[in-house]
């Protein structure tokens, strides 16, 4: 710049508007005003007398300097790109045809689809079906201590309406965080015996938000091989570093631990995470607690315990798999767990110390930029929590009917086993490997088989549901497929206090007989290999 | 005398108003525009272009006279009351309003003389509980429809700070962030404890990372009074907020036992449907009877009633679809609706500010992800013009299809999408279109039914169409709105409805009977009422924020009005003035914004009546004098008053010609009293 000053000041082209004229007086005036200004413009005079080569290569390192500053620190052109010309362009564009925004449909999901039981009226244990008008019994949601219709909670619950509308209208950071929510924390947090809990506005979401707000990437997290999806789904976000471990292995879990650390040795230290389920959601059956919480204080890491299916379920009063198994809540590092199953209410939360609930405030998805839980769910859960703790005498009638429930079908039956803890109100009941062997049942084949026992035991007036395994994500490939983890085909058979003990076992033996009426009919004799559903490319 | 006693909320507000009379609710409306503080001699910046907006005027006081077109009987003027907060009965300016339902005590007020007996107080207690969750219509006038007219799409006009501004904003985060770095450094020397979850302990690494931490220890920190305050009761016209107090500077706050109800311009209530009361909460009442608290189950297995399916077609219907499929949180519609629509091979192109949920859903379903500039539609046709013809990177095979998601009403920055532009773009390059609506569906167009109703533009030019219950609707959850195929398919594919909970009868309800409202099937009359003063409302609003010299960004008819703010002290101050001044406002600042525009976001409601949003306006006229906050130059509207002679014939000549004015445009900075006197008639013109 001082260059091209000193440049100015030496050429003056006679045909300038007096304007500019005056206007490079008053700069250079200005310049001379400047303190050191005499300096290096002497500098530059006697430069340029002496060497004007000089002169010009400072000036062009002078340039050059600054747009070497100016510049992006890293090229962000694509230079993979294919150089073309705007009419090349056109011509792509116009060639172009995309696929239609979704494939067809398969036949098992056309099924799925119209088969799907639509339910007039509450979905109590008796439900009534739309199409048909049946009455039949219910043992398909996980309404296990007929809360939904309980008259007291439906009372407050209106009363709620009465006095908050239905919906809060705003995200809990905006004026959404309703007196209500604040009560259902602490109580909550409270049952569970933890200093803080944050709700989130629905169960589903809970984890898949919790997990990357904690977790990023470069961390670690060690999962157990069979969580639900959600948490895979939260896994997948976070973009940390996932180790999998053979499902409820305490001996394949240390070896993976072991791992990590010997990996980690030298490299700085990053956040390391457990992830596994209370009572799993796809296999039914029931965390190791004692065993994983000794691993996590020999590794150094922290837990995350997914109870969605087990909070209000496990333990005396329902506080979960820490109270089950008698460990100190305070043990595991976050809780999380839902209120729309067992609770009857709407939501999910995660219970833990102060420090890490108010974290998540600030930086959970699905919590800060998601409406806050209607007001009459949050009372309901209230009173659901207060129920429980009230009446334990409910969760131990709901274990004898879950066990009168099993006695119906898994020693009974040849064909089926139950895969779930024998506290489990959810009951999974998968084909037994034998047949599955003998008959070359591809998992397309037992999905579609064990869908006929549900109709057939809908038609005898028991309605159960199949485990819905996860969906694929468009795109892939059948090898990708088959890498992925998938539930075992099964039946979800959900008991609920709303039976009675008898009734429980007639339904029972229903689902029994009609499991026994597949197995033995002569549709199902032998295997399909008839690629139905993406599982089937993965079973294939 | 009036509301204090009568509304079952304010049981307690123990907060002395240090508001002039004004504000509190009482009387005629008297406006006072105070002196401004001028500014330190000290302070005085060197640049002289700031504090011109702000020279010190004399104290006017002005006698705002109710405009002459309200419709009530000329007699009796003792007994009208000034604001219609105050439940008296014996007044048919309550009665307007279809909205409560009160359709029977109007017959009861055409007998004169019930017009002078004083309602019983249960009675009275009742209405003035309705009016605080949704307030009678003070006039006729004060109705618009809200849809788009003209050809072309106009960008909104984004008024610029002077760079004294803009400088000095920087240099606040600057001051914030050594401030921050001194007190860290001498914090973890002196205090470690405070210091040590930061820190790894004992072979565990710190749950989040000091750096990370930094942003929300030392600068939001310092305004967390402004953020999650606990609220009670409805979130209507009114909300009321649970008083608390922090000893430890915003750590932790304790409730004080006290409430204070204030005027909520912060909940995304657009058609007010938040009530408790009226027919969607008799509804609701109903139907819990009926179906009781859940369905404890998910859509896929058991969790299908034949209040879904009612709701689904209702839904399908009122957007103007096929099909729809409904979920129980408008997060999870999007953040699973995505991994079933593109995967590996497919392209999403999403506008830069989309919704977290939005960019949620992308990043879960594995597709490649580009950005265009917010509503830029030239951008987007080059990012469309450069993958297609690049196709896959490495690979440079074809995309199997390309998505390109939007959303309609924009909830930072008020705009709305380009559809037209969007629509002629699908066209030649025959993407597939998913608009969010979540902040537009009932708040936008002239049946509510969203930013294609607004446009005139057949939804079946759009793909998929998403929406959310949460805002308009009063209710909870979303819905994806397409054809019959790609909905059946979603339902089968999509995890939120194989996994997630299934919405709750109450919710459904409200749902069901808002739309129905909406739609004008239940209560004829009041749907379209609700949507024609939501739009009076919001370019009543905006025009009158615009013209006391804020800036103000987005559309003119879009209900979210954010009002810029810039400098981060701002932001705390700006929320205790209103707070002051009993409204209730969300204020945002980095990172939910850039961290230059720091803004305030004001939600308008049908259930807010004129005479609130004055309120409003004067608290932003006293607000904006104190913080400095009237900057714009006039290029974005609010035209200075033409004379009052000629006014008429001047008034739309002057608001069209501002912007070819260009550089000689004055900056509006109106007076009060002037914006409340010409509001209601201008508000129908364009606004720049």
């Amino acid at each position: 710049m001082s260059s091209a000053m000193a440049n100015s000041t030496y050429f003056h082209p006679p045909d300038l508007p007096p304007t500019a004229l005056h206007f490079i007086d008053a700069a250079i005036a200005s310049f001379h005003k400047l303190p050191g200004s005499a300096i290096a413009l002497r500098y530059i005079r006697s430069s340029y007398q002496d060497d004007p080569v000089r002169s010009l290569v400072e000036l062009f390192l002078f340039i050059f300097a600054v747009r070497y500053l100016l510049a992006p620190a890293y090229s962000t052109k694509r230079s993979k790109n294919v150089p073309l010309t705007e009419d090349e362009i056109d011509e792509l564009v116009e060639d172009w045809t995309p696929e239609p925004l979704t494939s067809e449909e398969t036949a098992f999901e056309r099924v799925e689809n119209e088969k799907r039981p639509v339910i007039v009226g509450p979905a109590g244990p008796k439900a009534k079906l739309a199409g048909s008008g049946r009455t039949v019994t219910n043992l398909g949601n996980y309404n296990h201590y007929n809360f939904a219709a309980n008259p007291e909670l439906i009372g407050k619950g209106i009363s709620t309406v009465r006095t908050y509308g239905v919906g809060p209208c705003s995200p809990p950071g905006f004026y959404g965080t309703q007196d209500v929510h604040m009560k259902s924390e602490a109580d909550i947090a409270a049952h569970i015996g933890m200093p803080a809990c944050i709700i989130y506005a629905q169960s589903f979401s809970t984890i898949s938000s919790m997990l990357p707000a904690f977790s990023k990437r470069g961390d670690v997290i060690v999962a157990d091989k069979a969580v639900n999806f959600p948490i895979r789904k939260g896994l997948q976000i976070s973009r940390s570093q996932v180790r999998w471990y053979e499902h409820n292995n305490m001996a394949d879990l240390e070896r993976v631990l072991q791992r990590v650390v010997k990996e980690g040795q030298g490299k700085p230290l990053t956040r390391r995470f457990i992830v596994t389920e209370g009572l799993f959601e796809c296999v039914g059956d029931m965390v190791d607690l004692p065993k994983v919480v000794e691993l996590k204080l020999k590794y150094k890491f922290r837990l995350i315990l997914d109870e969605t299916w087990s909070y209000g379920i496990l333990g005396r009063t329902g506080r979960g798999a820490t109270e089950q198994q008698n460990v100190d809540p305070m043990q595991v590092d976050m809780i999380v767990g839902g209120l729309a199953g067992a609770l009857a209410s709407g939501g999910g939360f995660c219970a833990s110390t102060n420090e890490v609930v108010e974290h998540q405030r600030l930086s959970a998805a699905a919590y800060t930029y998601s409406a806050a839980l209607p007001a009459l769910l949050a009372t309901t859960a209230s009173e659901t929590v207060a129920l429980l703790q009230e009446q334990p005498q409910l969760i131990q009638t709901l274990r004898e009917n879950t066990k009168a429930m099993r006695a119906q079908l898994d020693p009974r039956s040849e064909w089926i086993r139950c895969t779930s803890a024998p506290e489990n109100p959810v009951l999974i009941l998968v084909l037994k490997d034998q047949h599955i062997e003998d008959r070359k049942l591809s998992i397309a084949d037992q999905e579609a088989l064990l869908q006929d026992a549900v109709e057939e035991a809908l038609a005898n007036g028991v309605l159960v549901t199949r485990l819905k395994s996860p969906p694929m994500a468009v795109g892939t490939s059948a090898k990708e497929a088959q890498r992925e983890w998938r539930p075992r085909p099964g039946i979800k058979v959900c008991v609920t206090t709303g039976l009675s003990r008898k009734e429980t076992e007639a339904a029972g033996k229903v689902v029994r007989h009609a499991i026994t009426s597949m197995m033995k009919g002569r549709k199902w004799q032998k295997g399909t290999l008839v690629a139905a559903t993406p599982s089937a490319a993965a079973a294939a | 005398m009036p509301i204090r006693t009568l509304n079952p909320f304010a049981t307690a507000a123990p907060t002395p108003s240090p508001i002039p009379e004004i504000l509190s609710e009482k009387d005629s409306i008297h406006i006072e525009t105070r002196e401004v503080v001028a500014p330190k001699k000290g302070f005085r910046p060197r640049f002289n272009i700031p504090f011109v907006a702000s020279t010190p005027k004399a104290p006017r006081v002005v006698e705002i006279t109710t405009p002459q077109t309200r419709l009530e009987p000329p007699a009796i003027p003792a007994f009208r009351p000034p604001s219609p907060q105050i439940p008296t009965l014996s007044l048919p300016t309550i009665n307007l309003t279809t909205a409560t339902g009160e359709k029977s005590k109007m017959e009861e007020n055409t007998k004169p003389l019930t017009l002078f007996q004083p309602p019983t107080p249960t009675e009275a207690k009742r209405i003035a509980k309705q009016h605080a969750a949704f307030g009678p219509l003070g006039s006729k006038q004060h109705l618009y429809t809200s849809q788009f007219s003209g050809t072309e799409f106009p960008e909104p006009i984004e008024d610029e700070p002077p760079y004294y501004y803009l400088i000095t904003t920087y240099i606040s985060y600057l001051v914030l962030i050594i401030f921050g770095h001194v007190r860290d450094f001498f914090g973890k020397r002196f205090k470690p404890e405070n210091y040590k979850h930061l820190r790894a302990r004992d072979g565990y690494a710190p749950l989040y990372s000091d750096f990370d931490n930094f942003y929300i220890r030392r600068l939001q920190l310092r305004i967390n009074d402004c953020f999650r305050r606990p609220v009670t009761g409805v979130p209507g016209r009114f909300i009321t907020l649970l008083d608390r107090t922090s000893d430890d500077f915003n750590l932790s706050f304790k409730l004080t036992g006290t409430t204070t109800e204030t005027l909520n311009m912060s909940s995304y209530n657009y058609l007010g449907f938040a009530q408790a009361d009226g027919e969607c909460a008799d509804a609701a009442e109903q139907c819990m009877r009926k179906y009781g608290i859940s369905f404890c189950s998910s859509r896929a297995d058991i969790g299908t009633s034949d209040l879904h399916l009612d709701v689904e077609k209702l839904v399908a219907n009122f957007v103007g679809k096929e099909a729809a499929t409904i979920h129980s949180m408008g997060f999870v519609t999007n953040a699973s609706v995505f991994p079933a629509l593109v995967g590996k091979g497919c392209l999403l192109i999403s506008d830069q500010l989309n919704h977290a949920s939005i960019r949620f859903g992308a990043r879960i379903s594995g597709s490649v992800i580009d950005m265009f500039k917010h509503n830029d539609m030239t951008d987007l046709e080059r990012v469309l013009r450069e993958r297609i013809s690049q196709g896959q990177p490495r690979t440079h095979r074809p995309w199997r299809k390309i998505l390109v998601a939007v959303e309609g009403l924009y909830s930072m920055e008020g705009t709305m999408c380009n559809l037209p532009g969007l629509v002629a773009l699908k066209k030649k390059y025959k993407f597939a279109l998913y608009v969010d609506e979540a902040h537009s569906i009932g708040a936008l167009g002239p049946r509510g039914r969203g930013v294609c109703d607004y446009f005139g533009i057949d939804p079946h030019e759009i793909d998929i169409l998403m929406g959310t219950f949460t805002k308009s609707f009063g209710a909870n959850g979303g819905y994806i709105c397409a054809s019959k195929a790609i909905v059946d398919k979603i339902r089968v594919t999509n995890a939120g409805t194989i996994f997630g909970e299934t919405p709750t009868p109450a919710v459904l309800t409200q749902i069901a009977t808002s739309l129905k409202i909406i739609a004008g099937d239940t209560a004829p009359g009041q749907g379209e009422e609700r949507l024609q003063r939501l739009a009076f409302n919001s370019r009543y609003l905006r025009l009158g924020l615009k013209r006391l010299g804020f800036i103000v960004y987005g559309h003119d008819d879009s209900p979210i009005i954010p009002l810029m703010l810039y400098h981060p002290a701002k932001i705390p101050a700006f929320s205790h003035e209103m707070l002051k001044r009993k409204i209730s406002v969300v204020v945002v600042g980095y990172p939910a914004t850039p961290l230059i525009s720091s803004r305030v976001r004001l939600c308008v409601s049908a259930a807010h009546t004129k005479d609130d949003l004055d309120r409003l306006l004067a608290a932003c006229d006293q607000a904006g004098d104190v913080l400095q906050l009237k900057f714009s130059s006039g290029i974005a509207g609010g035209a200075e008053p033409p004379i009052e002679d000629e006014l008429a014939a001047t008034k739309s000549a002057n608001l069209q010609s501002c912007l070819e004015v260009g550089e000689q445009l004055t900056p509006p900075r109106w007076r009060l009293a002037d914006i409340i006197k010409r509001g209601v008639q201008d508000v129908k013109q364009p606004l720049y």
